[in-house]
Parts: structure tokens; C-alpha cells; sequence
């Protein structure tokens, strides 16, 4: 566990560090982003708060369980959304023309429309749930191997 | 403006990085170098990958308030994408299982843990 | 012995990719582009997105988005079970 001054920066600097990997991620079907980038910023946040405080301290708000819950509804939501469409294909875009997400943009440059974009903005969350958790359960399992625990059931 | 590279120096540099890596993974003995190795490797790949889909004096593909021209491929991209999350998922594999060999056998010399211990 | 086989097998591998990369491949900056000005053009209007790249991941592409996902699901769960049963190892139970 490292300083008081450490301990408060990285305590007000991690809603920063979550409210703009959230940008990243939600915004993917009109900026440069998406899933995996959104997610890796935020990993990287949980990383600060890791090496911030000591992994015994992180163990006790980061169940195990609430990660493994994370990452298998990410990856339930996204197989899910696959099969939905399957009227016509697998992985059928069947959002486009309905009201949910499915206005379609005009052609060439333009400023960008949030409620455009059909099925993908749904796929950008489950992937960003399921690399937050996935990524950040193998650097606390490592943390914690590394100074002699191991994580509970 | 970069008119007309000479040589194709992009591709050249991904070619000089992964006869780094090769080198690497042929000759050194230490555990940690060869994973290194590998690393470089798909650092060079992912370089070869990117610049394959260039396009002289080309933007961003992306429609939202794009300058006038044309635009850079977007599928090799994709496909780098890709790439990258599985290089980053088997390194972490591959360094458990570095941790793994040093407690059984005590040392990470790839010479010296060959055989399979009782 | 070993180390001759390896070092003729390393310029041999080096100098095809050198040779390849100078003279066999397409101009830096001028690809061969057919399918991509056909996603280009018509990634609008197919699939209603301003994002080009993240519409060939998730819309074109998207099955190999899906193998990707299990890769990593199957990596984390490879790690955390590997780090888990050493602990126990150790302690002799």
C-alpha cells in the first residue's frame, strides 16, 4: 500500500479514467473505438487502482464471482444477439428501419447520429462487459499469486 | 505528401523485425527471451497487416465529419484488431505456464528441463 | 551441429522475406482494392453506421468476432485454473 497522497489522487482520478473508457466504448459505431479499446482503458484504470492499493485491499470490493458473472453474460449477450436474426443468416443485422437503433444515416461525411447503427452498439457492450472482466480477473489472479494468496471459491 | 515510397520500406521494416524474432527464437535458451521472441514477432506481423491496407494520401474510414479524398481499407484493420486480443490472450497463458516449469523443475533453461519428472 | 542447421535455416527464411517483400508484393500506397470499395460505398446504407471498420468486425466479419470472444473466455479460464491449483501443491493437501 503505497502513500496517502497516492491513495486520494487514484481515488479521484478513477472516475475519470471510467466515465472516458464508457465514451469510448458506447460511442463505437461513430467514432473510432469500440468493445475491445473501450475495454482495455478501463483495465488499465483498475490497474492504477491495483498497484495504488494492495491486492489484499482490491480482493475484499472484486469478488471472484462477480467477475465470473460479468464476463458469461457478455459472452451470453453476444451469442444471443448471433442467433436472433436467424430468420435470414446467422449474425443477420435485424435492427436496421426498426425504432430501437435502426435510423439510417445520410451518405458521405455528416456529424454522427447516436441512435443509428442497428445491432452494433449492443455487440460494442457485451464485448466491452466480457474484456473488463475477463482481463482484469487474470491481473488480480496474478497480483495475488505473486504475494502468496490465492483467490477463494 | 508521401507520393511514391522507394523499395517499399514499410514492408521491408515487418521483414527485418521478424528476422529479429526468428533469430531470437532459435538461438537464445532462456524461457523469458522466447516468449519475448514471440512477442516481436506479432508485433511484426500486426505492422505487415496495417500497412498492407494503405492508400496513398488516404483518411481515416470512418464517415463522421471526414475531410474530401480517398479512403484507407478497412478490412486489414479488422484483422488487426483481431489479432492483437489473441496475441495478448496466449502470452498471458504462456507466462502462467513459465511459472508453472520453475516450480517444478527450478530452473528456466529450455535444455536443461526436457525430460518429464516423476 | 544444431547451431549451422539454424543459422542456413535463418538467411534462408530472412532473405525469401526480403526478396518478397522488395519485388514480389504490390507498390507501397497503390493496393488491389475490389471488395473494399464495394464495403466502402454501401456500409451506410446496409448497415447504418458511420463506423466503416466497426461494421466489418461486427456486421461483415462477424463470426470471427464470435471465435475471437471464446479465445479470450478460454484464456482467462486456462490462466485463473493454472494459478489456482499451485497454491494447494505447495501445502501438500
Amino acid at each position: 500500500m503505497l502513500s496517502k497522497i497516492v491513495r486520494t489522487v487514484a481515488n479521484q482520478l478513477i472516475l475519470f479514467i471510467l466515465i472516458f473508457g464508457l465514451y469510448v466504448i458506447v460511442h463505437g459505431h461513430i467514432t473510432p473505438g469500440g468493445g475491445f479499446q473501450g475495454g482495455a482503458v478501463i483495465v488499465s484504470g483498475v490497474v492504477m487502482l491495483l498497484v495504488a492499493f494492495s491486492s489484499k485491499e482490491l480482493k475484499k470490493s472484486l469478488h471472484e464471482r462477480l467477475l465470473s458473472v460479468m464476463e458469461s453474460t457478455g459472452a451470453l449477450i453476444f451469442a444471443i444477439l448471433g442467433f436472433a436474426g436467424i430468420g435470414t443468416v446467422f449474425f443477420y443485422n435485424f435492427l436496421v428501419g426498426s425504432p430501437i437503433f435502426g435510423r439510417i444515416p445520410a451518405s458521405g461525411p455528416n456529424p454522427g447520429d447516436i441512435w443509428t447503427g442497428g445491432v452494433i452498439p449492443l455487440m460494442n457492450l457485451a464485448v466491452g462487459l466480457k474484456v473488463v472482466a475477463g482481463l482484469s480477473a487474470v491481473v488480480l489472479a496474478m497480483a495475488l499469486f505473486s504475494s502468496g494468496e490465492e483467490m477463494e471459491e | 505528401m508521401m507520393e511514391h515510397i522507394p523499395l517499399n520500406f514499410p514492408f521491408l521494416a515487418a521483414a527485418l523485425l521478424a528476422g529479429v524474432a526468428f533469430y531470437i527464437i532459435i538461438f537464445k535458451r532462456n524461457l523469458i527471451k522466447l516468449i519475448m521472441g514471440i512477442a516481436m514477432l506479432a508485433s511484426a506481423v500486426n505492422l505487415f497487416l496495417v500497412a498492407l491496407g494503405y492508400r496513398a494520401g488516404g483518411n481515416a474510414p470512418i464517415y463522421t465529419d471526414v475531410p474530401p479524398g480517398p479512403m484507407v481499407l478497412p478490412v486489414p484493420q479488422a484483422l488487426t484488431l483481431t489479432s492483437i486480443v489473441i496475441n495478448v490472450a496466449v502470452l498471458a497463458l504462456m507466462l502462467t505456464m513459465v511459472v508453472h516449469i520453475y516450480r517444478h523443475t527450478g530452473d528456466i533453461d529450455s535444455e536443461k528441463s526436457r525430460k518429464l519428472k516423476g | 551441429m544444431r547451431k549451422v542447421i539454424g543459422l542456413v535455416l535463418l538467411i534462408v527464411v530472412v532473405a525469401f522475406l526480403v526478396y518478397g517483400t522488395v519485388a514480389l508484393i504490390h507498390p507501397f500506397g497503390y493496393p488491389p482494392s475490389d471488395m473494399d470499395d464495394y464495403i466502402i460505398e454501401n456500409a451506410q446504407e446496409e448497415t447504418g453506421s458511420n463506423n466503416v471498420v466497426a461494421s466489418v468486425v461486427f456486421d461483415y466479419r462477424g463470426l470471427d468476432t464470435l471465435g475471437e470472444a471464446t479465445i479470450l473466455f478460454t484464456a482467462v479460464t486456462g490462466v485463473l485454473l493454472l494459478l489456482r491449483t499451485l497454491k494447494r501443491k505447495e501445502d501438500g493437501s
